[in-house]
């Protein structure tokens, strides 16, 4: 063994033991029933109703979060990029800041604002306007994934946007093309690459959690992270918990073939 | 004479109160091949730029045809620009890349075909169409930068440094290679170089520029054999700069030996700065020089001697085919007409003060 590979060790026995190991038991989990006979049946109980009414929920909460993410996030990433060196270190300064907080705790602390007693509402019936019901809605499941991962769109774009050379911009104006045209046929193009890596990274993350929808939206909007939980913490069935766990997985898998097909670069790489 | 067809007239420029050009007045004739020329922060790119409208005057006025293009944004405008290196778009193939201009003016597509095909042929790339510009060399991007710009037939081609991050060889034969195209084009180049070599050989007018004053304009030979200043003469080629002084008409006295020269009018005992170029330094016998001197340094550079000459206290730069080794006396001359005589600057300020004419 050379120096170098030696230099990994820690890193392997860390990969073995909390990554590969883990991962093995969740597949013999999932295809195995309490008796250890190999069986199918973990991996398709996803089909019933509940759980495909779960996972849709969570395709389609994370889907709408990861769309208002790359709607932010864009602009504020070309904003970034025009700015001067003081100016774009304070703003990066107060974006990332949040980013420092713990997870756990920012989401706490949307619970506190958006509950009905909450500082929203009271703001609200201050100014005499009726009370917003947010809290234990799929709105505030979206709100508190959007700020979640929010950074984690704003990074990918901002560093695909810095990596292209101002003389192509200037080049496709030279050739006749208007602010709109440079977009959509240069800027857009060349930063496709960001793009995709801050999909993968809103969405994944967003399909999976269970923890923001547990906080804000009550234990009555039960998204598929959720049912994967409440089957490993609850109910004690760690069979079917790996099972769904290991179809939630498939997902991410598509996720990112998708994203190591456009993002050549590794601009995703950075976090 | 061909008309007039850019007039740059007092176009002043600071950028965070830094003075980059002023008072900047410059026209450019159809057809020219006309070359900015001076150190990095000349100004000589700030003047591309503002004549591709990527910035704006603070003050002053382009006129371009006839008319008025200071406020027209770069795409309304009737040039092209070849970038340095090379801003190729690297996600389009070369074909998409040289068609970009001509989509964007919704060109039919057996126009744009023809055009490509016409383009890459100029620049002696045929059937790189369906190449990635990544795959390319630097010296064949360059050419897809060139032939991306052309195609759009545009009046003026800007090329800012366009061969700085070539190799020497190709540098070369790209230079020849433009005034080819150039030739067979028949529009206007400017052109922008820090490089004094690549000037002379491709321009019909030279502008030398310094610390956002034109120094002096006119033709290579006209630059390198008068120049109207000691920074052009510095600029251009290896030089002997002597602080001198202007006997009477025709005769100067170059560290206490007169030279006969052909210079008028710089009036009696009048100090003034001479230049003369290494290679039109006569070495000889001590007994057949105006003035003697001892070899210091010898260097062979191929074509010719580098020698280093001590001579009244002066250290001559002297290029010749023959050699003296080191030590020698040799004896000094220069004839009359290698003699330029200039102004001494009268201030500090005025040695970049231009000659605007």
């Amino acid at each position: 063994m050379n120096k170098k590979k030696l230099l990994g060790t820690p890193y392997f026995i860390w990969s073995v033991v909390f990554i590969i190991i883990p991962l093995c038991m969740v597949f013999y989990y999932g295809f195995t029933d309490k008796s250890g006979a190999f069986t199918l049946e973990n991996i398709i109980a996803i089909s019933t109703p509940e759980h495909v009414k779960a996972l849709y929920l969570a395709l389609g909460l994370s889907l709408i979060s990861t769309l208002i993410c790359l709607v932010l996030a864009y602009p504020l990433a070309m904003i970034l990029c025009g700015l001067n060196v003081n100016q774009h270190s304070f703003i990066v300064l107060i974006f990332i800041l949040p980013m420092w907080m713990n997870f756990l705790l920012r989401t706490l602390a949307w619970q506190t604002l958006l509950e009905k007693t909450g500082v929203i509402n009271n703001i609200l019936s201050f100014l005499h306007l009726p009370a917003l019901t947010i809290i234990n809605t799929p709105y505030a499941i979206v709100l508190g994934m959007v700020y979640n991962f929010l950074p984690f769109m704003v990074l990918p774009i901002y560093n695909s946007l810095v990596k292209i050379d101002p003389n192509v911009i200037n080049a496709a104006r030279d050739l006749g093309a208007n602010g709109l045209q440079v977009f959509a046929k240069v800027t857009l193009p060349l930063t496709l690459p960001g793009i995709i890596s801050g999909i993968t990274m809103v969405f994944i993350p967003a399909l999976t959690t269970f923890v923001i929808s547990k906080l804000l939206g009550g234990s009555k909007i039960l998204l598929i992270g959720n049912v994967v939980e409440e089957e490993f913490t609850q109910a004690g069935n760690w069979h079917l918990g790996s099972g769904l766990s290991i179809v939630l997985m498939l997902f991410i898998i598509v996720n990112m073939v998708i994203s190591s097909i456009f993002d050549k670069d590794g601009e995703g790489s950075v976090l | 004479m061909n008309k007039i067809l850019i007039d740059l007239k007092n176009i002043s420029k600071s950028f965070d109160g830094q003075m980059v050009l002023d008072d900047l007045n410059l026209y450019i004739r159809e057809n020219e091949f006309l070359t900015l020329l001076g150190p990095s922060g000349c100004g000589k790119t700030t003047t591309l730029r503002i004549l591709g409208g990527f910035e704006s005057p603070d003050t002053g006025s382009v006129i371009f045809d006839g008319s008025d293009i200071t406020k027209l944004p770069p795409n309304k405008r009737q040039l092209n620009t070849v970038f340095q290196k090379y801003a190729l778009f690297t996600h389009m193939t070369i074909a998409e890349n040289i068609a970009f201009g001509l989509k964007i003016k919704n060109k039919s597509k057996t126009y744009i075909n023809d055009k490509i095909k016409y383009a890459l042929k100029l620049v002696n790339l045929e059937g790189f169409e369906n190449r990635m510009p990544d795959s390319l060399s630097g010296g064949q991007q360059q050419r897809i930068a060139i032939a991306r710009a052309i195609v759009n037939e545009p009046k003026v081609l800007l090329l800012d440094e366009p061969l700085g991050a070539l190799d020497l060889k190709l540098r070369q034969d790209m230079q020849y290679e433009l005034i080819r195209l150039k030739n067979e084009l028949g529009i206007t180049f400017i052109y922008v170089t820090h490089d004094q070599e690549e000037a002379l050989t491709m321009s019909d007018t030279i502008v030398v520029m310094n610390q956002g004053y034109i120094q002096q304009i006119g033709t290579p030979e006209k630059i390198y054999n008068e120049p109207e200043n000691a920074f052009v003469a510095d600029f251009i080629g290896d030089s002997n700069i002597i602080s001198s002084t202007m006997i009477e008409d025709k005769l100067v006295e170059i560290l206490g030996t007169r030279f006969p020269c052909v210079d008028t009018g710089f009036g009696c005992n009048k100090p003034v700065d001479v230049v003369i170029r290494p290679e039109d330094v006569i070495l000889s016998s001590p007994a057949k020089g105006k003035m003697t001197g001892t070899v210091t340094h010898l260097i062979f550079k191929g074509v010719h001697y580098e020698m280093e000459v001590t001579a009244a206290g002066y250290e001559w730069l002297v290029h010749s085919t023959g050699m003296f080794p080191v030590g020698t006396e040799v004896g000094i001359d220069v004839d009359p007409f290698n003699i330029q005589i200039m102004n001494k600057p009268a201030s500090e300020d005025e040695e970049a003060v231009g000659v605007n004419e």
